[in-house]
């Protein structure tokens, strides 16, 4: 009886071989993959699908409103021989170097300086980041109004001054416009590369300074061999992303110039969204885009390869 | 975006009413008498969405809404109105015709019921009815709206364009009036530049400016881009006298017209900085508005384009039809709506309302109080009259709303006038581009 009392109510689960589904169950990358599966349907959602259907819609005959139908890489075959396309790479080139060089150098300067002991530090770190801070397009219309062919403040006061006598034909003339765009990004962009660059001074230890002082090494050298290597990384990440947002700036220029005088600042940005929206050939304008995709991959690269060199990270002799 | 409920017919009406623009009740009797006679009768239930462009002019919206307001009262029609800005009309719009849904009634720009035929209502019987009653359209009008014999819209007004000028600085030149052709013109812009009071107009990217006046110099020269089949025919030597003679013209500009957009020449002209320039009718009305501007708005006056070569008026003027859609489920309120609009009660009143913006096309309204209240306005009374269609001698339609959206007739002269390329390589490039959107 005592037997009977003591046996267990269900009968005990024979011992089988695990099934595929028992393998499953207990497989931690199963139930990573599921934990996985919202960001990657967020992920394909808006970034893969957008970018697949742009590639797809380079290669159609799209309209605004209207399906296209396959027409192979007619639309890249055209813009092979379009002088107006080829103008904008180059001014994308032009403009993306020029004001990144630029930039990086302010950048540099600004936050070496930020990062000395000075009076009312917090206040003047914070002001750096105003231009930041302005909505692009204000911004861009402030200098549209700065760099008008009539009521310019610039010509306005070297006239005042007797200095000239005509207006300076600023976003009229091509030289002049390219500058006048060049000059409104990099005071838009200087303070994100010197905020970052701060930052990475920041983390720099003080002893490796107080240890280089003590072995007689002069401000230069203490530059040369302790800040830069260190911050490297860093100036990588950030000449990234400020080449990324460069390559693909469209608000100073749609609301300066709209990518004139003739042209000349047409960017490849603004020249897809001319053609594609207002123009409304949308297979035209992703091509466009499409063929922004190598120059940004390239510098994705460099930074990449970049990151994981010790070279770049810990000074030269040291791979 | 804007719904007509109850609430806000009221305080429109009250509004109306204490600004004394529009007499509320009395629009409102014309508008149930209307109702009762029209030959349309509006569906049970029915509910009309209208997209319509952003106004320039907060009167001509006024009226617009007035009649919106009216017309709903009077037929029980739910109206639910709103505005997008110019460059957002045509992509709404034919987003729309391709899902066939969303919109009822659209009030675009240039030929837009062109761009999508088979999506539009056909309006014969509404266009019939007003031609009949209001003495004819203007051949530019119909034309913009019209395929073979069908009406595919209706061209509700045109917006002009049209020489505004400084008299003192015309007079100075040693010019009684306007020149009327081309060689005129061109005098009269060197002397202007001599006496240090230039002319100037848009060589940059300005969609309504830039694109208005290069037109008329192409035109005018009897260059076209395509021609009646819509082969491509801008290299001819009619464009290149074109070029010249606009170079000839632009050498005598103000510095900058290079980089000027739609607004560019109306600041000028308001600041003192410029005495002629091709324009709409907005920097008359500006200078009106301007308490402070009383001397610059006596001396302002308005001349027609000068007529070219050619010897017949050549003009790019904005047509904005208004169409319905195929697959509304209320085509008899859409079409009673669109009738309703330009009866003479209400076309007087939005006329007005625009003061001298948009133009009638109907010629029974050419003694439309607007014209003859300002003198001055009666020169924008023409444009429907002197235009030819966006697309030149070509078929009005999609493809010469893209050579127009993406500048190509804009980008070959500025080309040529800024000294970027020669004739023949500002030509070679907009026939490149032009035979790839009419291919």
């Amino acid at each position: 009886m005592v037997d009977i009392a003591l046996e267990p109510k269900a009968a005990r689960r024979p011992i089988r071989e695990a099934t595929r589904w028992d393998l499953l169950r207990a497989n931690r990358n199963w139930l990573g993959f599921w934990f996985m599966l919202p960001a990657m349907a967020f992920l394909i959602l808006f970034l893969a699908y957008p970018l697949g259907l742009g590639v797809w819609i380079s290669f159609t005959d799209a309209r605004i409103g209207r399906p296209g139908h396959f027409i192979g890489t007619e639309n890249y075959e055209w813009l092979w021989d379009d002088s107006i396309f080829w103008l904008s790479v180059f001014n994308t080139l032009l403009y993306t170097t020029i004001a990144s060089a630029i930039k990086f150098a302010i950048g540099l300067y600004l936050a070496l300086l930020l990062n000395e002991n000075m009076p009312f530090k917090a206040m003047l770190r914070a002001l750096v980041l105003i231009p930041f801070i302005v909505p692009t397009v204000l911004s861009a219309l402030a200098f549209w109004w700065i760099f008008d062919s009539q009521f310019s403040i610039i010509s306005w006061s070297l006239k005042q001054m007797g200095l000239i006598t005509e207006n300076i034909n600023f976003l009229g003339d091509v030289t002049w416009a390219r500058i006048c765009v060049i000059f409104a990004n990099i005071w838009r962009g200087v303070p994100f590369v010197a905020i970052t660059l701060l930052a990475g001074l920041q983390t720099v230890s003080p002893s490796l300074y107080e240890a280089a002082t003590l072995d007689g090494a002069t401000s230069w050298q203490r530059f040369r061999f302790i800040t830069y290597p260190l911050l490297t990384p860093i100036i990588a990440v950030v000449m990234t992303f400020s080449v990324l947002f460069t390559f693909t700036d469209f608000q100073l220029i749609w609301a300066m110039t709209r990518g004139g005088p003739v042209n000349a600042t047409h960017l490849m940005a603004t020249l897809s969204y001319q053609r594609a929206i207002i123009g409304g050939t949308l297979g035209e304008g992703a091509a466009i885009s499409n063929a922004m995709i190598p120059f940004l991959l390239a510098a994705i690269m460099v930074s990449w390869f970049g990151l994981q060199r010790r070279k770049w990270q810990q000074g030269e002799n040291n791979d | 975006m804007q719904d007509f409920t109850r609430r806000t017919l009221l305080q429109g009406g009250t509004a109306l009413a204490a600004a004394g623009a529009l007499t509320g009740p009395a629009l409102l009797d014309f508008a149930k008498a209307w109702a009762q006679a029209a030959p349309w009768k509006p569906e049970k239930g029915a509910k009309l969405t209208v997209m319509r462009w952003k106004r320039f002019v907060p009167a001509e919206d006024d009226a617009f809404n007035a009649m919106v307001a009216a017309f709903k009262t009077a037929t029980g029609v739910e109206m639910n109105v709103f505005s997008e800005s110019f460059e957002d009309v045509q992509p709404k719009a034919s987003v729309a015709a391709n899902t066939g849904s969303g919109l009822d009634v659209v009030w675009g720009l240039h030929t837009l019921p062109q761009l999508f035929p088979t999506q539009v209502l056909q309006m014969n019987d509404v266009a019939d009815y007003l031609g009949k009653k209001y003495g004819g359209w203007t051949d530019a009008a119909a034309i913009t709206c019209k395929q073979g014999n069908n009406w595919l819209g209706i061209p509700v007004a045109t917006i002009g364009g049209y020489m505004t000028y400084r008299k003192s600085a015309v007079e100075k030149a040693g010019f009684n009036e306007f020149p009327k052709d081309f060689p005129g013109f061109l005098e009269l812009c060197k002397a202007l530049k001599k006496n240090n009071t230039p002319a100037g107009m848009a060589l940059g990217h300005a969609s309504g400016d830039a694109n208005g006046w290069l037109h008329w110099m192409l035109w005018g020269h009897g260059a076209y881009t395509v021609d009646k089949s819509d082969k491509v025919i801008i290299n001819s030597p009619e464009t290149l006298k074109a070029l010249e003679y606009t170079k000839a013209l632009t050498d005598t500009f103000i510095p900058g017209v290079a980089s000027w957009n739609d607004g560019s020449n109306n600041k000028a002209f308001l600041s003192g900085e410029l005495y002629c320039t091709a324009n709409g009718i907005s920097i008359y009305v500006a200078a009106k508005d301007d308490p402070t501007k009383k001397e610059l708005t006596e001396d302002t006056y308005h001349a027609l384009y000068p007529v070219g070569p050619i010897g017949k008026p050549t003009e790019l003027q904005l047509t904005v039809p208004i169409l319905a859609f195929k697959f509304t489920k209320y085509p008899n309120a859409a079409k009673a709506f669109i009738a309703f609009m330009l009866e003479k009660e209400n076309y007087d009143k939005w006329l007005t309302g625009a003061r001298g913006y948009l133009t009638h096309t109907l010629n029974a309204y050419d003694n439309s109080p607007v014209w003859t209240a300002d003198p001055k306005n009666q020169v924008f009374s023409q444009a429907s009259k002197r235009a030819l269609p966006a697309s030149g001698i070509g078929t009005p339609g999609e493809k010469a709303a893209t050579a127009i959206a993406d500048f190509l007739v804009v980008d070959m002269f500025a080309n040529y006038c800024t000294g970027r390329e020669d004739a023949k390589g500002a030509i070679a490039i907009a026939e490149r581009q032009l035979k790839r959107i009419y291919r």
